[in-house]
């Protein structure tokens, strides 16, 4: 529901609070959190980066740039990762559609299995189910997901998505690319860039989960 | 959030939102067996033991191949290949596996409450893959996982189960998992079979099957263990196979769509007419495919690092 993490000094504080909304990634990193539960952050500060306007405006222009680069949607194929990258995906190939007037077969990935930390982890993350209802070999695969940050993610989608098949070329599309990588890993199509420190936590809320569209740094 | 529990050692012990996170664990896993590469690397690293003191194919085949769909090491162990031979305690066998690094244990042993002694007596995860007549916790949640997918829900489902009940250990963890989940248990059988004050696990009790398929969406038959028959438990087994074997005008009684599971192996013609085990109503192989997907949620939920 969320992506973003925390790390060292700041896990104290949160602690305290007991206001958590943990993701894919923040748990990569701090894997004691798997458990909590997730609440809203309705005291926290909130700063807004980016508002319905520039979400779907970053969106038609990550449309046409995919459309662009590939020629076209001749073998393009749009995988979102679960769960903010599935809504975002689903809303790039209505994009494609409304432009090329072709629909874009899209897929839903959920990468729990193939992180990096599940042999240190205590309680194991909760699983959510994978449907890619096409063949992905030989096809040019678009991952979709809403914030680019460690880029543990990241591996772990491309793993999943290589043992469903050999795609001829892995692309990456993110809304906000917060920085902090700890892999080299790239996007190839991103909405915004936000410079951020570590200790913040960025969260992009959409519609689709019963929030208005908005992209907010945290502060606790 | 995971299962709270070390051990999956029975029904009993299971809370209803375990049941269904095992089950929706398990509804992820049979996407991976449906794939090219049934395979994901989520148990790398980490060494599963089948640990059987019982002949069994279905279950640990079942189990070997859920620990390689995840990537874990698998060790088969029976007894008669073993130290067990030489005198060795099953508590002693399991703490030499133990010391081998062996992280999760699947225990089948012929006595009951065999998984719970090895469960305080190691530090491994140790699931119960069958002990003596007490219960078979991974088939009751594969059969949990079987109704679920034929878009049955729980609550009021009436689940009649047809057999050797008391020396059912499948009986017992169904029992234990419907009435949790607010089925409505029948359990029908000659006497000799249904102990007494059943009542007391909130099912049923029925003598005559045709009366007990009356409305019943669910028929699971038991396996009549043909082993015990030196125990004097019916007369003949065609009078059984009479009185009470599936047939398909039995299968008429129940209620229209009403599904039949048996946990194999199937003694055709006995329990089951051979006509009803390959009818469309029976899922008794759909049971054997979600058993790999049921028994991969699990040994994923229960391979936290503990």
């Amino acid at each position: 529901m969320s992506k973003e993490y925390k790390n060292g000094s700041r896990r104290h504080a949160v602690r305290q609070f007991d206001l958590l909304i943990l993701s894919d990634e923040e748990v990569f990193l701090c894997p004691e959190y798997a458990g909590a539960p997730a609440v809203m952050m309705a005291q926290q500060q909130e700063r807004i980066v980016m508002d319905v306007g520039d979400i779907s405006r970053a969106l038609s222009r990550i449309a046409h740039e995919i459309l662009e680069r590939n020629k076209g949607t001749k073998g393009l194929a749009l995988v979102g990762i679960r769960t903010g990258g599935v809504h975002l995906a689903h809303r790039l190939v209505k994009r494609i559609r409304d432009i090329e007037g072709t629909q874009v077969p899209i897929g839903e990935l959920d990468i729990t299995l193939y992180r990096d930390d599940l042999a240190m982890r205590k309680n194991q993350p909760i699983l959510r189910k994978t449907t890619v209802p096409f063949h992905i070999s030989d096809m040019k695969v678009v991952l979709v997901d809403d914030v680019l940050f460690t880029g543990r993610t990241i591996r772990a989608a491309m793993d999943g998505l290589i043992d469903l098949g050999r795609p001829s070329e892995i692309q990456l599309a993110v809304l906000v690319d917060r920085g902090h990588r700890q892999l080299p890993i790239k996007a190839t199509y991103i909405g915004k860039n936000i410079p951020t420190s570590r200790e913040e936590l960025v969260h992009v809320f959409l519609e689709e989960e019963g929030e208005e569209d908005r992209v907010a740094i945290i502060k606790a | 959030m995971g299962l709270k529990h070390k051990d999956l050692l029975s029904l009993a012990s299971l809370s209803v939102d375990d049941i269904h996170l095992i089950l929706d664990t398990a509804e992820s896993f049979k996407e991976v067996s449906g794939r090219d590469i049934k395979k994901v690397p989520a148990l790398r690293g980490k060494t599963v033991v089948n640990l059987f003191f019982e002949p069994s194919t279905r279950t640990r085949t079942s189990f070997e191949l859920a620990a390689k769909r995840l990537s874990a090491d698998v060790i088969n162990f029976s007894p008669s290949s073993s130290s067990v031979v030489k005198g060795e305690t099953l508590l002693d066998t399991a703490r030499n596996i133990e010391a081998m690094q062996a992280d999760l244990i699947v225990l089948r042993h012929p006595s009951a409450g065999a998984a719970d002694t090895l469960a305080r007596g190691v530090k491994s995860s140790v699931i119960n893959a069958g002990d003596g007549w007490h219960e078979h916790p991974t088939q009751a949640l594969l059969d949990l996982f079987t109704i679920r997918g034929r878009g049955m829900q729980f609550p009021r489902l009436c689940v009649t189960i047809v057999g050797d009940v008391a020396h059912s250990r499948v009986a017992r963890s169904n029992i234990y998992a419907l009435t949790k989940l607010g089925a409505e248990v029948r359990v029908v059988g000659p006497p000799t079979m249904i102990p007494c004050q059943l009542e007391r696990m909130g099912v049923k009790v029925f003598y005559d099957l045709d009366e007990a398929l009356q409305a019943t969406q669910v028929i699971m038959m038991l396996r009549l263990q043909l082993e015990r028959q030196g125990r004097a438990l019916f007369p003949t087994i065609r009078e059984y196979a009479r009185l009470y074997g599936l047939t398909a005008e039995r299968v008429k009684l129940a209620q229209p769509g009403a599904i039949v599971m048996h946990p194999g192996p199937i003694n055709r013609g006995v329990e089951i007419a051979p006509e009803v085990a390959d009818s469309i109503s029976s899922v008794i192989l759909d049971q054997v495919a979600n058993g790999v997907a049921v028994r991969m949620g699990i040994l994923y939920l229960m391979s936290g690092a503990g």
